[in-house]
């Protein structure tokens, strides 16, 4: 029997990551306030999640202005997604072979 | 056992996320008590001059059409009725802000953030379509399907509205359209089934909105 543990995605093992993937699963994008809003964490901790995220090709950034303030916004590419939902299917795996 | 636990948290944290950041959770259910009680003011000065012009001029109800037939004075009472649903929807509005401006300080969420605008974007064509559909109705003096029109519109708006904020709100558009639905057969009665939607269904939201979200806040 496989264990079902090595379908778990060490790269989502953060609160925070699957926080950014989980928000950015249901929205289109997500700029930077609004993820340190919705995941309660200190700018440097989400920018250092973000760019592991980002190296791995599961989220792109796009950055633009408001006015002339920098507006940097968030997207999960279509790796990101499959990746997540494997994640997600795993973890699934998990709590139903421990029943 | 443990481990068990520990993935269900996670997958419990992942479901929130996405809850949270694709509503708008911020809606108080003190709004919902507040716009009902307005509604309920509005709804009793309203009857008072429908009874008071009743009064004068004696009943003169046409069954055939189902509805009042408002001679001379009848665009006064008019005028009267529309200042009170105009006031009584303002201060509604307001309130409502109110009280969940006060509820998105307390959680730390933008009160006009992306999901805020999402809602009200999803709110208001329905609302201004079903409005604009009303003024309509009034200019060709089909008074009758005034206030079932209202309950309908406004319960397609907080039906379309359900999905991006609290999911609950669902049960209060269906029984906004029900009731509006009902009341297209009973337009003798509109003012109290006006009242009935827009006074007593938002304050039994409200309250059990209150009591499960924000009580011990």
């Amino acid at each position: 029997m496989k264990n079902p543990i090595e379908n778990l995605n060490k790269n989502f093992d953060s609160r925070v990551r699957l926080g950014i993937m989980s928000a950015l699963m249901v929205n289109t994008e997500v700029n930077f306030n609004n993820l340190k809003e919705l995941i309660q964490v200190t700018d440097g901790n989400l920018a250092s999640h973000i760019k592991a995220l980002e190296e791995n090709g599961y989220i792109k950034v796009q950055k633009g202005f408001i006015g002339r303030k920098t507006n940097t916004t968030y997207s999960a590419t279509k790796a990101g997604e499959k990746a997540f939902k494997l994640h997600l299917d795993a973890l699934e795996e998990m709590i139903k072979s421990s029943k | 056992m443990n481990d068990q636990n520990h993935h269900l948290d996670t997958l419990q944290d992942i479901k929130q996320m996405m809850e949270r950041s694709s509503r708008f959770i911020s809606l108080s259910g003190l709004s919902g008590i507040a716009a009902g009680s307005c509604a309920l003011v509005g709804a009793w000065f309203a009857n008072d001059y429908i009874t008071t012009y009743k009064f004068e001029t004696g009943p003169d109800f046409n069954a055939d059409r189902g509805e009042y037939i408002f001679k001379d004075s009848g665009s006064l009472l008019f005028n009267q009725l529309f200042l009170i649903a105009v006031i009584t929807f303002l201060t509604a509005f307001f309130l409502a802000f109110i009280f969940t401006y006060l509820r998105s300080r307390k959680t730390n969420t933008p009160i006009w953030g992306t999901t805020a605008q999402r809602l009200m974007i999803n709110v208001i064509v329905p609302m201004a379509t079903g409005g604009i559909f009303l003024l309509a109705l009034i200019k060709n003096g089909v008074y009758a399907f005034i206030a079932p029109g209202c309950l309908i519109f406004y319960g397609l708006a907080v039906l379309n509205a359900s999905k991006y904020t609290l999911s609950e709100t669902v049960y209060l558009a269906y029984s906004l359209i029900l009731l509006g639905v009902i009341n297209l057969w009973f337009t003798e009665y509109s003012i109290y089934f006006w009242a009935l939607g827009f006074g007593l269904f938002h304050i039994i939201y409200g309250t059990v909105m209150w009591w499960k979200y924000e009580r011990d806040n």
